[in-house]
């Protein structure tokens, strides 16, 4: 028997927004035209509170993102400067080059976001039903890191995982490493420069973009249906399959997205963590721009990128069924 | 076997407390680690104990001065994207007007959007409009990735307010001045400074969008970065504890404060 999971009551979520009545009752009985004019005004109110932000948004988000998409297109070197040719030629030599680091994107940050919601989900649970009056103290525990530069944070991981730490040594003498070897995730006895440093970096990095919004969506979750669950005999994990789990989707779906999208673009991890042989596609950008700067490569790089990214998680939301996003 | 039935009956909070140790571990290290007197230029391996660092913060050449510009330019991207952002965020919350499915599209790409992309294009467009990358630059990036970020929790906030109490406010002989100054923007104060602190955090602790815009200049993370090449000073790690302990204070203080407004309420 299964728990017939009732729907909770939809939470009252004002769609949209309503227009806020019609505060004009200051204006009094003036004239028709008075009224009008006043209307016009408040039409007018909309769009003057949107112009400066949305003005900084297209010229320096919006443009910059058409300027890319034409530079892709270009040819020419820093001597003779470049000039738009309707040169498709740099995705594809893009894409030949460089797709192990696309690979490897795709795959460190999909494991990073599974080990995510694997270790976040547990204290985003302990967090909802389980904490009491360490709630708000856990909490702030989880949001403390961000308080602390994330790359002395990152740095701090060459430190635990380095060859001689007390953390590796234990792994070696558990024969842990000679696991991971055999699954290619590590080099002989060492972790640091190895793709599973790499990993657990971007894993460490984005937890909390995974447990917020798991502890959002599971702290809207009502006890009682866990109780209700308990009544019809389902076991505890019957209860977490059939009642709990479903009525956090909304969670794990924004947690994976928050995750997965910053942890594909991100170079830092494979830099600091990572030897040359698990560079990221963001490494090879970065180096193309600051470096070589080779900016058609890198502007092809970047929308290849974006493209990964939009059809990877595109397949994602069709996967996990749900349209709630954010 | 009690012990075995107790971790089996607790398994999901003995879970969360790894994961917990998980996301504390590197804090505890950069903390140790302050303490360290490193025999070579890298502070990565303990070698004894020390308090060096913590006596003499700024004694490593140029980090003061690029955390003062970090804690500059992230005060003034702070004030452009929350002034910015809320405006947006009234004209969402309260107002119907073509195309506003369009705006909210527009506010919520910058948040999907991988931070290289964003960074290597508005780079490529500085340089091909010939700007000279520094202060300037950076600050632009900063207001315009943070301002996505103030939109999103202002409006939550304002969505959620009543509007009867401006109604009622104006039925009082309010001015729509005295009805926005009294009324409005206290009940609206919670999300624009929530905002606020999240844009704080992100301008003063991004390093990807910056790399691309800073030129030579250096940022605080931009520090960090370069002496992970370089060599690492003790003196980040005295930073990065200070940092983590100013934050964790000014959560409790806070705390303790809207609990005593709660009691006395």
């Amino acid at each position: 028997m299964t728990a017939p999971a009732p729907t909770p009551a939809p939470p009252a979520v004002p769609a949209g927004a309503s227009p806020a009545g019609a505060p004009s009752g200051g204006a009094g009985t003036g004239a028709a035209t008075a009224l009008a004019r006043a209307a016009a005004r408040r039409r007018r109110v909309p769009y003057l509170l949107l112009l400066p932000g949305l003005a900084w948004l297209l010229v320096f988000f919006v443009a910059p993102m058409v300027y890319q998409a034409s530079t892709s297109i270009q040819t020419g070197s820093l001597e003779t400067g470049f000039q738009v040719t309707w040169n498709f030629a740099a995705y594809p030599a893009a894409l030949a080059e460089y797709w192990p680091h696309f690979l490897r994107s795709v795959l460190y940050s999909g494991t990073a976001t599974a080990l995510c919601l694997l270790i976040g989900y547990p204290l985003a649970y302990t967090i909802a039903f389980k904490a009491g009056r360490w709630r708000n103290l856990l909490l702030v525990l989880v949001i403390a890191p961000f308080f602390t530069s994330f790359l002395i944070r990152t740095l701090a991981w060459k430190t635990i995982l380095a060859d001689e730490s007390p953390l590796v040594s234990a792994l070696r003498a558990l024969h842990v490493l000679d696991l991971t070897a055999a699954l290619g995730l590590t080099d002989g006895s060492r972790i640091l420069a190895t793709p599973l440093a790499v990993v657990c970096g971007l894993t460490y990095n984005f937890l909390p973009f995974m447990i917020l919004p798991l502890y959002a969506s599971l702290e809207r979750v009502d006890g009682r249906l866990h109780e209700a669950a308990g009544d019809l005999y389902a076991r505890p994990f019957t209860t977490f399959r059939k009642v709990t789990f479903p009525l956090s989707m909304p969670g794990v779906v924004a947690g994976t997205l928050l995750t997965f999208i910053p942890a594909t673009g991100d170079y830092i991890n494979a830099e600091l963590l990572g030897s040359t042989n698990e560079k990221m596609v963001g490494n090879v950008i970065q180096s193309q721009f600051l470096r070589v700067l080779d900016y058609p490569t890198a502007a092809a790089l970047s929308f290849i990128l974006m493209a990964v990214i939009l059809v990877t998680v595109s397949v994602y939301i069709r996967r996990a069924g749900t349209e709630e996003l954010v | 076997m009690p012990l075995l039935r107790w971790i089996r009956k607790n398994t999901v909070v003995i879970a969360g407390a790894l994961a917990l140790g998980y996301m504390v571990l590197p804090n505890l290290v950069v903390l140790l680690f302050s303490f360290n007197k490193p025999a070579g230029r890298f502070n990565y391996e303990w070698v004894r104990f020390s308090t060096d660092a913590w006596t003499d913060p700024c004694g490593v050449a140029d980090m003061c001065t690029s955390l003062g510009l970090s804690l500059q330019i992230a005060l003034w991207a702070t004030v452009g994207a929350t002034v910015l952002g809320t405006m947006i965020a009234f004209a969402l919350a309260r107002y119907r007007f073509r195309a506003r499915g369009a705006v909210n599209a527009l506010i919520f790409l910058p948040m999907a959007m991988p931070e290289v992309v964003m960074a290597a294009s508005l780079g490529t467009l500085f340089l091909n409009m010939h700007v000279s990358f520094g202060f300037w630059t950076i600050l632009i990036a900063h207001i315009m990735f943070c301002l996505s970020f103030v939109v999103t929790a202002v409006k939550a906030r304002v969505v959620s307010m009543d509007p009867r109490l401006e109604q009622a406010a104006q039925d009082l002989y309010a001015t729509p001045a005295q009805t926005f100054l009294r009324v409005t923007l206290p009940l609206a104060a919670p999300g624009i400074a929530a905002g606020a602190l999240l844009s704080f955090a992100l301008s003063f602790d991004d390093f990807i969008i910056t790399n691309f815009n800073a030129g030579s200049t250096v940022t605080f993370p931009m520090f960090v970065w370069g002496s992970a090449q370089r060599g690492t000073p003790v003196q980040i790690n005295v930073i990065g504890t200070a940092m983590f302990a100013i934050a964790v204070l000014c959560v409790l203080v806070g705390q303790a404060v809207g609990n005593r407004r709660k009691a006395r309420a």
